[in-house]
């Protein structure tokens, strides 16, 4: 329906509608919460000090990311990847091998701009082989698999000492340094990384309304319909798996220049279960969601122990407390924070439509 | 069986030539040529021996697992945290009362009661969503691990195992011949032996309690299709909550086992996860036999790829996931 009316309007010249068209493909734009977002991320730096930039809006932005790979595959896709952290952390691993680091013998030392372009297609070449074994199967079987494929790699990254340098990982992995600027110094860093999450973020954006993206919302909801309208539903899925993929690569990249070494604890099936928690407390349905939720999961892992010990209790049970927010959030709302916003916005509404004129229904 | 020969000859003579290869490498004695190429017969035979253990402690957790997907289409993800928590309360008993027997009793009947719990108090509210059920065992399985780990500590338990099941006994394999002539048999540890008898015996009381008795009647009724059964006037929630506390009675006995041959630790509720998921990939959801057939190919699969290609055993097991998806994406024995 969607697609039809976007081509209806393309196919008409004149300005107003190209202008309509673009309102529509870019709501973000028209919207003042939105700006003031992102204008309080572009002057955070002036701010933020070192800690908060990197610790907590960097890696905000590095697990958001990563978890938007996700929340595309499952938003929009319908699929329930686990394995979109193992991509990331695949990508990781690449750049540490490929690239300069403490670990002589195994990095083959090669500069950054040849070592991340190397580290991105494969990683997004591991995704797509994954996704390719996933829609396999159907539905549910989707996080069985993505979660055994997860946790292959994280045993095997254990275990084998040629490539991955066993569980010790692979230490002082070099970050690019050019034209003078160190880009793993904490400002430059965070722009990068600021950049890199807009982009993507914008980019899912992009596709969910571009026919690729409709046509694999309709292949989401009724695959069968769609393969009777003759588009080829695996296919639409593995692309969606390459795409998701090289999200969760520049996410992996990313991490390892911020954390300058990565080791199979990066790549646990805890860290794989994170990035679902992540997506999923913070609603996957729009792409801002993940970013929401990272910034959730980023405050209580960093805060948590010290609000813990102030309330007298073990500052060790932040993981307890991540596990019964997380069921909280999936008792109580279909679709996370993002969820829970728009009830509470919907009945605000509602009550205001009710006392102004009773138009509700 | 016969049905299969004639579909797929080419398989078949596969087969039969890979069963003839493998009782050959069990029981003849290995000619020196052979020993010098992949090592001593006595190193394989102690591979294969304990590949088909674990196949069996593997087919403990795994059977619940199929059992409780088949039924109610629910992916508990919170099956290893079962697993462990029987482990722990088998250990606890075990050195609270010193009866190694009691100890699996107890772990059966204390998880079955938390599988019984978590069937009435959480899953029964959210039927029929798949995903969300999904979710909240990802969710319980955090809490349980941070709970578990908060009371035992990150500590390894062992389970200990009854003074008469302590020590090797001698099977009647020959492993090599002396320069003397005296034939040297295969010494292996009795405990693992008995507990994979064992599972032998749980798993054939469970494929005759599915395919002989009413109530497994209805149960291979549910997996094939829930609604029409609930129709006819089962009581489908009964049902229900029998299958989900035997399904975690088992994960809780295998927990217990799994504490004897290896130990207790957080973390090894991922790695019983993990090999539930892969076993039942392998072996068809929903399948006992299917999680019987799985559990023996990957417990080989493990125990061997340790053995001879250490560094790589992970991809041994995943490539074995990987080649059933592609030939064959619904299990080896699952029907649809």
């Amino acid at each position: 329906m969607s697609l039809l009316q976007s081509t209806q309007l393309r196919a008409e010249p004149t300005a107003a509608a190209a202008r309509r068209a673009f309102i529509r493909a870019w709501p973000e734009l028209q919207n003042p919460a939105a700006w003031l977002v992102a204008l309080i991320l572009v002057i955070m730096p002036v701010i933020a000090n070192g800690f908060f930039l990197i610790e907590i809006f960097g890696t905000t932005l590095i697990l958001g990311i990563i978890a938007l790979s996700l929340m595309f595959l499952a938003g929009y896709g319908g699929m329930v990847s686990l394995m979109q952290l193992t991509i990331a952390g695949f990508a990781g691993y690449m750049v540490a091998v490929f690239g300069m680091s403490g670990n002589a013998n195994i990095s083959l030392g090669w500069p950054w701009w040849l070592a991340t372009p190397m580290a991105l297609a494969l990683a997004t070449l591991f995704g797509t082989l994954g996704g390719a074994l996933a829609v396999r199967t159907e539905g549910i079987y989707t996080i069985m698999i993505t979660l055994a494929i997860g946790a292959a790699f994280y045993y095997f990254t254990n275990q084998n000492w040629a490539i991955f340098n066993g569980h010790t990982g692979i230490n002082t992995v070099a970050t690019p340094n050019f034209w003078g600027v160190d880009w793993r110094a904490d400002i430059a860093f965070y722009y990068v990384t600021l950049g890199v999450a807009a982009t993507c973020y914008f980019a899912v954006q992009y596709v969910s309304r571009a026919p690729f993206g409709l046509a694999l919302q309709g292949v989401r909801d009724n695959p069968r319909r769609m393969a009777a309208l003759g588009f080829n539903t695996n296919a639409h899925r593995i692309a969606a798996y390459a795409f998701a993929a090289f999200i969760a690569a520049l996410g992996g990249v990313l991490q390892v220049w911020n954390y300058r070494q990565i080791s199979p604890g990066s790549v646990s099936v805890g860290a794989c279960i994170d990035v679902l928690i992540i997506a999923v407390v913070g609603g996957i349905t729009r792409p801002v969601g993940p970013f929401i939720g990272a910034f959730i999961f980023v405050l209580l892992r960093t805060f948590a122990i010290d609000l813990l010990v102030k309330f007298g209790l073990d500052g060790n049970r932040f993981r307890l407390l991540i596990g019964l927010g997380f069921l909280a959030i999936v008792f109580w709302s279909s679709d996370g924070v993002i969820g829970l916003w728009d009830q509470w916005r919907r009945s605000g509404k509602a009550a205001t439509t009710r006392s102004g004129g009773g138009r509700h229904g | 069986m016969t049905k299969f020969i004639e579909r797929h000859p080419a398989w078949a003579l596969i087969g039969i030539i890979a069963i003839a290869v493998l009782l050959w490498l069990v029981f003849a004695i290995w000619p020196p040529g052979l020993e010098a190429a992949i090592g001593r017969k006595r190193v394989f035979l102690n591979a294969v021996f304990n590949g088909i253990t674990l196949g069996g402690l593997y087919f403990l957790v795994a059977s619940g697992f199929t059992l409780i997907f088949g039924l109610m289409r629910n992916v508990n993800l919170a099956h290893g945290s079962l697993y462990l928590f029987g482990g722990y309360i088998g250990y606890a008993v075990s050195t609270w009362t010193g009866s190694w027997i009691l100890s699996f009793i107890a772990a059966f009947i204390g998880v079955a009661l938390l599988g019984v719990v978590l069937q009435l108090a959480v899953f029964r509210r959210m039927e029929g969503q798949d995903l969300r059920q999904t979710m909240v065992t990802i969710g319980l399985s955090i809490v349980f691990a941070d709970l578990m780990l908060w009371v035992f500590g990150g500590d390894f338990y062992q389970v200990q195992t009854p003074a008469w099941l302590i020590g090797p006994i001698q099977l009647p394999l020959l492993t090599a011949v002396k320069s003397s002539g005296e034939p040297v048999y295969l010494q292996y540890p009795l405990v693992r032996l008995v507990i994979f008898v064992a599972s032998v015996v749980i798993g054939i009381a469970m494929w005759l309690a599915l395919n002989r008795t009413r109530i497994g009647m209805i149960v291979r009724a549910g997996v094939d299709d829930r609604d029409i059964l609930a129709a006819t006037g089962v009581r489908i929630q009964l049902v229900f909550v029998l299958v989900f506390a035997l399904g975690a009675g088992l994960a809780g006995i295998a927990g217990v086992v799994g504490g004897t041959f290896q130990s207790l630790s957080p973390g090894e509720d991922t790695r019983f996860l993990l090999a539930s998921l892969v076993v039942v990939i392998v072996g068809g959801m929903g399948s006992i036999p299917g999680a019987a057939l799985g559990a023996v190919i990957i417990g080989l699969a493990e125990q061997l790829g340790s053995v001879y290609i250490p560094t790589y055993a992970i991809v041994v097991t995943f490539l074995i996931m990987v080649l059933v998806l592609a030939v064959r994406p619904q299990g080896l024995l699952a029907r649809r």
